[in-house]
C-alpha cells in the first residue's frame, strides 16, 4: 500500500478497503476467512460491524435500527439464526440523552422483532468534536445447523443471480438527507431485517450463497466473488429491479445503483431458478421485487454487463466511493 | 419522458447497418466527457465497424482542472471548500485534496453551488467553479444570489472553462486530423448550435450537436458519415438545444463573468477560453480575498493526459495506463474524473 | 460524482413564481431553480443540472426523431 495516511476511501467498501484489509489487518491476525461471519464451529457463528452513519436519524431507519439489522443480517447470511447480540457506545460531549433513548428503543425494537436480545455491551464519552454525535459497534452470535454451508465455492456455472428488490434505495435516502436535496417525499431506507429471504431461499433447497449488498453495491461483490472462483458472471441491465426515482436521482447525480449501498438487500445465487420461488419471495414484504438479475457463466472472464441495448461491457469493481459514511 | 425509445435495440441494429455501408475511414471526436462515458456505458464502441475510430476530446472539466488549483485550496486554513465530488482525487503537485483533507483540510462535497452557499450562511466556504457553459450559469445565479443575500462568508475560484475556443485551439494546432466532432448536448443547451459555425466554416470539418442516449450518438454518427463532403453542424438534439441556446442564462453568465484567457491542465494557456469574476461582484472572488495564482506547474512527463485531452492518442498508448495508473491510484487527471478518457478506457474498454 | 455535463429531464410540477419551481423525478418532488426558464409552465419537460432548469424539451421534437427512424427502417 503506498498511501501513508487513511482516506475516506478506505472506509467505502471498495478496492480501497479491500487493499487495507489485506495490507494492514490480514498480514498480522491471518484471519481465517474474509466473510462477514465467521464460524467459531460448526454450531456457532459469530460476527462485529460498526456504525457511523449521519445523519443519524434518516427516513427508514436511524443509526439504531441500522446497528440492529446490518448485524443480524451478517449473521443470516451464513444461514444461521441470530441469537444474541452485544452493543458499544461511543457518545460526544453534549449528545442529547434523549436522542440515545431514541436510538437505543429503535435497536431494542428492532431486536425483539427478530426474536433476538441485547444481553450485555459498553459505554464510553469522549469530548466535544472528537467523534461525530454517536458511533454503535454491536457484535452478534448465532446458531447454525452443522449441514448448512453457504460458501462462494458452492457457486457452479449455469447458477442463477437474484436480488430481492430495489437497489440503491438506501443510499439515495442518506444523501437527501444529508445533503439537504430537498427530495419530496423523501426517500427511505430499505433498511431491514433479512432473515426470513434467507431462510425462505434455504427452504427451497436451491440456495448456495447469499451475501448482503451493503457498502460498495451489487457490483462489488460480484468481482470479489469472481476473484474468488474465477467464474463469469452476467448481469442483464434490464433485469435489475431500480425505483423510478432512484433511477431519476442516480441520472441528476451520477451515480450508478449498482455501486450503491442497500441495507436491506441481498444477492443470492441458487442452482436453478423457477416461477415458484420467485413467487415465493414477491408474497414477501421484503422480496415484492424480486428478481433474477443474471447468472454464473464460462462465456466471460470477469463481471460483465449486458446493456439494455445489448452491449456487453466490463463492471468493474468501485475503487473509492466518494460518499462516505452511509452505515 | 420516456428516454426508452432511445434505447430500443432493434433500432439501433437499423442506424448501425446504415453506419456499417459507409467505407471510408474516418475519426471522430466526442468532445463532451459525458459523451465519453455514456459510449462506454453503452458498450457502443463495440458496435460500431473498426474503421470508425471514436477518440476523446478535452471536454471533462475536472481533467482540465490545472494541478495549481488544488495546490492553492490545499493551502486554505479555517475554510471550508465546497466542491463537486469528482475534484477530490484530482491531483495536485503534491496530493488531492482527499489527501489534504485526510490531514486536516476542511472539504465538503456539494451538488450544487447552492448548497456551497448555504454551507457559507454557517461558515466560511469557497466553492471550486469548475465546469463547462452547462454549469457556469449556475455558479453565476449562486454569486449573485450571494451579492442580493450578502453572504460575505461565501466565494468562487474561477476556474470555468469555455467549450468553442478551446476546440479552436485543438483544430488549429492541427496536432490530430478529424473527420468530424460530437459536439456536447448539454453545453449547446446554453450556447445553441450555431456557437460552433466556425468549424465547418473556418476549417471545413463538421459536427453534430447530439444527446445522451444511445440512439442519440449512433444516430450523430450516421450524420456526420453522411455529411463528409458538405461540413455543417447538424442539431440532432433539437428535443433541447436551439440554434443560440439559452439567452436567460447567457446573461447570468456574462453579467457575474468576463471572458479571459484560461490555463487547461495538458493543453496550456488558450486564448479567452475561461472567466474572471467582474469587478462588481470582486467580493466573491477567491483568487482576490485569499490572495490565490494559478500558474503553469510542470505535470508528470510520463503522463501523457496532455496529448489524450487533444485526441493525439488513446488512453492505452501511454505506458502508465493499466501498469502505473490506475483508477485506485491515479496518476494524471484523465483517470481520476469519472468522466475521464483514462477512466473510461479503464472501466468499459480494456 | 457530480457528473459536470449530465442533465437529466424532470417534469414540471408547479412554477413557483417565475423563479423556483417543483420538479417531479420518478415520483419525487425537488425543488429546483427556474432562474434561466421562467416562463416554464406545469407538465413541461426540463433539464435539470447541478439544480438549476436549463431549458424545456420539447416532446414532440424527442419522439419525432424517433418516428421519423420507424418510419425509415419499416
Amino acid at each position: 500500500m503506498k498511501d501513508k495516511v487513511i482516506t475516506l476511501g478506505h472506509g467505502s467498501g471498495a478496492g480501497l478497503t479491500r487493499q487495507l484489509i489485506h495490507d494492514v489487518f490480514d498480514s498480522q491476525f491471518h484471519l481465517p476467512a474474509l466473510d462477514d461471519a465467521v464460524h467459531i464451529n460448526d454450531r456457532i457463528v459469530t460476527t462485529t460491524d460498526a456504525y457511523v452513519v449521519q445523519p443519524l436519524f434518516f427516513p427508514g431507519g436511524d443509526i439504531g435500527k441500522l446497528s440492529v439489522t446490518g448485524t443480524l443480517n451478517d449473521l443470516s447470511m451464513s444461514g444461521s439464526k441470530p441469537a444474541f447480540l452485544l452493543a458499544s457506545f461511543i457518545i460526544e460531549e453534549g449528545f442529547l440523552i434523549e436522542d440515545l433513548r431514541k436510538i437505543v428503543a429503535s435497536m431494542q425494537k428492532a431486536a425483539a422483532e427478530a426474536g433476538v436480545k441485547i444481553i450485555g455491551g459498553d459505554t464510553k464519552v469522549v469530548e466535544k468534536n472528537k467523534c461525530d454525535g454517536i458511533f454503535i459497534t454491536t457484535s452478534g452470535v448465532g446458531f447454525i445447523e452443522p449441514e448448512i454451508d453457504l460458501s462462494a465455492k458452492n457457486i457452479r456455472e449455469g447458477d442463477k443471480i437474484l436480488v430481492n428488490g430495489t437497489l440503491g434505495d438506501h443510499t439515495i435516502a442518506i444523501i437527501n438527507a444529508r445533503q439537504k436535496l430537498g427530495l419530496e417525499p423523501p426517500p427511505k431506507s430499505d433498511c431491514a431485517d433479512l432473515y426470513e429471504i434467507v431462510q425462505i431461499l434455504l427452504r427451497s433447497g436451491k440456495l448456495r450463497f447469499t451475501r448482503d449488498a451493503t457498502r460498495g453495491g451489487v457490483a462489488t461483490i460480484l468481482n470479489e466473488i469472481y476473484e474468488e472462483t474465477g467464474l463469469g458472471i452476467i448481469i442483464e441491465e434490464s433485469k435489475v429491479p431500480v425505483k423510478d426515482s432512484t433511477s431519476a436521482v442516480c441520472g441528476l447525480l451520477g451515480l450508478d445503483p449498482l455501486y450503491m449501498a442497500n441495507e436491506g438487500k441481498l444477492l443470492a445465487f441458487i442452482n436453478d431458478a423457477d416461477d415458484k420461488l420467485i413467487h415465493q419471495l414477491q408474497e414477501h414484504h421484503l422480496g415484492e421485487e424480486a428478481s433474477i438479475i443474471g447468472e454464473v457463466t464460462l462465456a466471460v472472464k470477469g463481471v460483465y454487463l449486458r446493456t439494455a441495448i445489448g452491449s456487453l461491457r466490463p463492471l468493474l469493481m468501485l475503487t473509492s466511493d466518494p460518499l462516505p459514511r452511509i452505515c | 419522458m420516456d428516454l426508452q425509445k432511445y434505447r430500443q435495440p432493434d433500432l439501433i441494429n437499423h442506424v448501425i447497418d446504415d453506419i456499417k455501408k459507409h467505407t471510408a475511414s474516418v475519426k471522430f471526436m466526442e468532445v463532451c466527457g459525458t459523451h465519453t462515458m455514456a459510449i462506454g456505458k453503452w458498450g457502443i464502441r463495440k458496435l460500431l465497424p473498426k474503421k470508425i475510430k471514436l477518440i476523446s476530446g478535452p471536454g471533462c472539466p475536472v481533467c482540465v482542472t490545472p494541478s495549481s488549483v488544488i495546490d492553492e485550496l490545499s493551502k486554505l486554513k479555517k475554510v471550508t471548500i465546497a466542491t463537486f465530488g469528482d475534484l477530490l482525487r484530482v491531483p495536485g503537485s503534491s496530493g488531492t485534496l482527499e489527501k489534504a483533507r485526510a490531514l486536516g483540510l476542511r472539504v465538503e462535497v456539494v451538488y450544487s453551488p447552492m448548497e456551497a452557499l448555504e454551507l457559507a450562511k454557517q461558515v466560511e466556504t469557497i466553492f471550486v467553479g469548475i465546469g463547462f457553459e452547462t454549469t457556469i450559469p449556475g455558479i453565476a445565479h449562486t454569486i449573485k444570489i450571494a451579492k442580493q443575500q450578502n453572504v460575505s462568508n461565501f466565494s468562487v475560484l474561477p476556474a470555468c472553462k469555455l467549450v468553442p475556443p478551446a476546440l479552436e485551439a485543438l483544430i488549429a494546432g492541427e496536432e490530430t486530423k478529424i473527420d468530424g466532432f460530437l459536439l456536447p448536448g448539454h453545453v449547446s443547451v446554453i450556447i445553441g448550435s450555431a456557437a460552433y459555425n466556425f468549424i465547418p466554416q473556418k476549417y471545413g470539418i463538421g459536427g453534430v450537436v447530439t444527446g445522451f442516449e444511445p440512439l442519440d450518438i449512433i444516430v450523430g454518427i450516421k450524420k456526420l458519415l453522411e455529411n463528409l463532403d458538405q461540413p455543417q453542424i447538424i442539431n440532432e438534439y433539437e428535443r433541447v438545444v436551439t440554434k443560440d441556446g439559452n439567452k436567460n442564462a447567457q446573461a447570468v453568465m456574462f453579467e457575474v463573468f468576463a471572458v479571459q484567457d484560461a490555463l487547461w491542465r495538458g493543453l496550456g494557456w488558450i486564448p479567452n477560453s475561461g472567466l474572471s469574476i467582474r469587478e462588481e461582484y470582486a467580493q466573491f472572488d477567491a483568487l482576490k480575498k485569499y490572495g490565490l495564482r494559478i500558474t503553469d506547474i510542470p505535470e508528470n512527463p510520463q503522463c501523457r493526459c496532455g496529448d489524450v485531452l487533444q485526441g493525439k492518442i488513446i488512453p492505452p498508448s501511454c505506458t502508465l495506463f493499466d501498469k502505473v495508473c490506475n483508477p485506485q491510484n491515479p496518476v494524471g487527471p484523465c483517470m481520476v474524473s469519472s468522466e475521464g478518457s483514462c477512466a473510461a478506457y479503464y472501466k468499459y474498454e480494456r | 460524482m457530480s457528473k459536470m455535463c449530465l442533465a437529466i429531464p424532470g417534469r414540471l410540477i408547479k412554477n413557483l413564481d417565475g423563479n423556483k419551481g417543483i420538479v417531479d423525478l420518478g415520483g419525487v418532488s425537488k425543488e429546483i431553480s427556474l432562474a434561466f426558464i421562467p416562463n416554464a409552465i406545469e407538465g413541461d419537460w426540463i433539464i435539470i443540472h447541478t439544480g438549476f432548469g436549463l431549458e424545456i424539451m420539447s416532446e414532440k421534437d424527442a419522439f419525432e426523431m424517433i418516428n421519423i427512424l420507424q418510419e425509415a427502417y419499416k
